[in-house]
């Protein structure tokens, strides 16, 4: 088993769990397992022709899987995938919405 | 030439001064140095609170907003006597308190493809301060095409990133993050909160890095990326790589202006009508209760659980965005219904994907139950 860290704003898709423990021997059989587990993820980690989405990043260990073998890079029993996210926050806008409306 | 320093100023930096990576000649650096923050919010206050304590000679502030109430949690260079007030001015008048040697010079407008490099062009550093994606990708491409470190932070609840992208070197953001997500996948911080002290957090480590550049000590964030979760106290890094397809920093690369950063992420980053759905489909606050007046409307509460305990329309059935797409089963679509939350974000979405669905007799609360409380109900708390 592999265990995928999931980050902060994807958790609203696993039921709040911050770590999932996935099957597979890669990191394509491991990411389908996991949205199996929790398949409303399934549209924000994959385009409409089943693509991963180019904002998805994913790393084993320190490194990008881009930079190793991709959706094929091999998984070992106990290793770590952290899927990480694009987040956007730094500041407020509220105020902004608040003065319009 | 690096400009000397006065008696007075010799004095003001002696803690800096008796650090050998630093001393007179770092400090002296320093003041011949300049650095522009985007964004004067959470991570600009102290950014901009420790740059212009450090001694850094010019200081450039970009933001075109106005102290709220709501931001004092977190954005500790404003005050409470200072709301209403322009952000940049606001946050000028503290960092001149601090250290009246420095200069600050402001920029209340958005930064635009139109303005963004000529503003840029002035300063050693850009620091990126701001709280939406098309803004971080024109800060990006802005640093890129003028060769720039841009100082990269970002939070959201009790995450936070940081690095240095400074694509001379290593990575630039696009290299990382080549498109945005969807919108509406990641809220953001005036939906989904953020803990005030995580920008302080990150906002300080964006200054120690800019710092460090600016002095040439040490080993800047170029090439990671730091994560960090307050909620675990856990500082993880991970490698980043240029990435050889890059449009920006890649050498095919095919953006070499600013372009329509709205466009490229799908979502407005200045002054958009958050809270509306488009005029087919709002409801204001007014007419929404003056047609409950008359005719029986389903209310849904798009809400997470814990809101409701700030504030809630009475009758109002509660299922979060989150979990909406999975409950469809329990809507009727041939009633008539009005979908709201805080400000109208979450139930835009929440409308979008009820319409997707078939439901067509759906209306959106413009600007979600705080406008019910500003204009309807007074007795309802603001948030």
């Amino acid at each position: 088993m592999t265990t995928l860290k999931i980050p902060t704003p994807l958790r609203y898709y696993t039921d709040g769990q911050a770590e999932v423990s996935v099957a597979g021997s890669d990191v394509s059989t491991a990411l389908r397992n996991l949205v199996e587990q929790y398949p409303t993820l399934e549209q924000h980690l994959y385009s409409s022709q089943g693509e991963l989405r180019a904002f998805v990043n994913l790393f084993l260990g320190q490194d990008n899987i881009k930079d190793l073998q991709g959706l094929e890079t091999p998984l070992n029993e106990g290793d770590t995938l952290r899927l990480i996210p694009s987040i956007a926050g730094g500041s407020n806008d509220f105020s902004r919405s608040n003065r319009r409306n | 030439m690096l400009p000397g320093l006065t008696r007075e100023e010799i004095l003001r930096y002696s803690r800096h001064l008796l650090i050998p990576e630093v001393g007179l000649e770092g400090q002296r650096k320093l003041k011949g140095s300049s650095a522009l923050v985007i964004g004067t919010g959470g991570l600009g206050s102290p950014v901009a609170l420790y740059l212009a304590a450090a001694g850094v000679g010019r200081i450039g502030l970009v933001d075109y907003d106005v102290v709220d109430s709501s931001n004092l949690q977190r954005q500790i260079i404003h005050g409470t006597d200072r709301v209403g007030t322009l952000k940049v001015e606001s946050a000028r008048e503290r960092m001149l308190d601090l250290n009246p040697d420095i200069e600050v010079e402001v920029y209340n407008e958005p930064f635009t493809s139109e303005n963004a490099m000529r503003i840029a062009a002035d300063y050693d550093i850009l620091i990126d301060g701001t709280d939406n994606f098309p803004t971080r990708y024109l800060t990006n491409d802005v640093s890129v095409f003028l060769g720039k470190p841009n100082v990269y932070g970002s939070i959201f609840r009790f995450d936070g990133q940081a690095s240095v992208f400074y694509a001379k070197e290593g990575p630039c953001y696009r290299c990382l993050f080549p498109e945005p997500p969807p919108p509406g996948l990641v809220p953001s911080c005036a939906e989904g909160g953020v803990l005030g002290v995580l920008p302080g957090t990150i906002g300080t480590i964006q200054a120690t890095e800019a710092l460090k550049v600016l002095l040439g000590i040490g080993s800047p964030l170029t090439g990671k990326l730091l994560l960090y979760n307050a909620l675990d106290m856990s500082f993880d890094f991970v490698k980043l790589k240029k990435n050889p397809n890059c449009r920006v920093c890649g050498p095919n690369a095919d953006i070499t202006e600013p372009i329509d950063y709205e466009q490229f992420c799908g979502v407005p980053g200045h002054d958009h009508d958050e809270g509306s759905a488009g005029e087919k489909w709002d409801i204001t606050a007014p007419q929404l209760s003056e047609r409950m007046q008359h005719n029986h409307l389903k209310l849904l509460d798009v809400r997470e659980p814990h809101e409701l305990q700030i504030s809630a329309l009475p009758g109002a059935t509660n299922i979060p965005l989150g979990t909406l797409a999975a409950r469809l089963s329990e809507l009727d679509s041939a009633e008539d219904m009005v979908v709201f939350c805080k400000a109208g974000t979450r139930s835009t979405r929440a409308l979008e994907l009820l319409v997707s669905a078939g439901f067509k007799k759906v209306k959106n609360l413009k600007g979600g139950i705080n406008a019910w409380a500003q204009e309807v109900d007074q007795s309802l708390p603001i948030y």
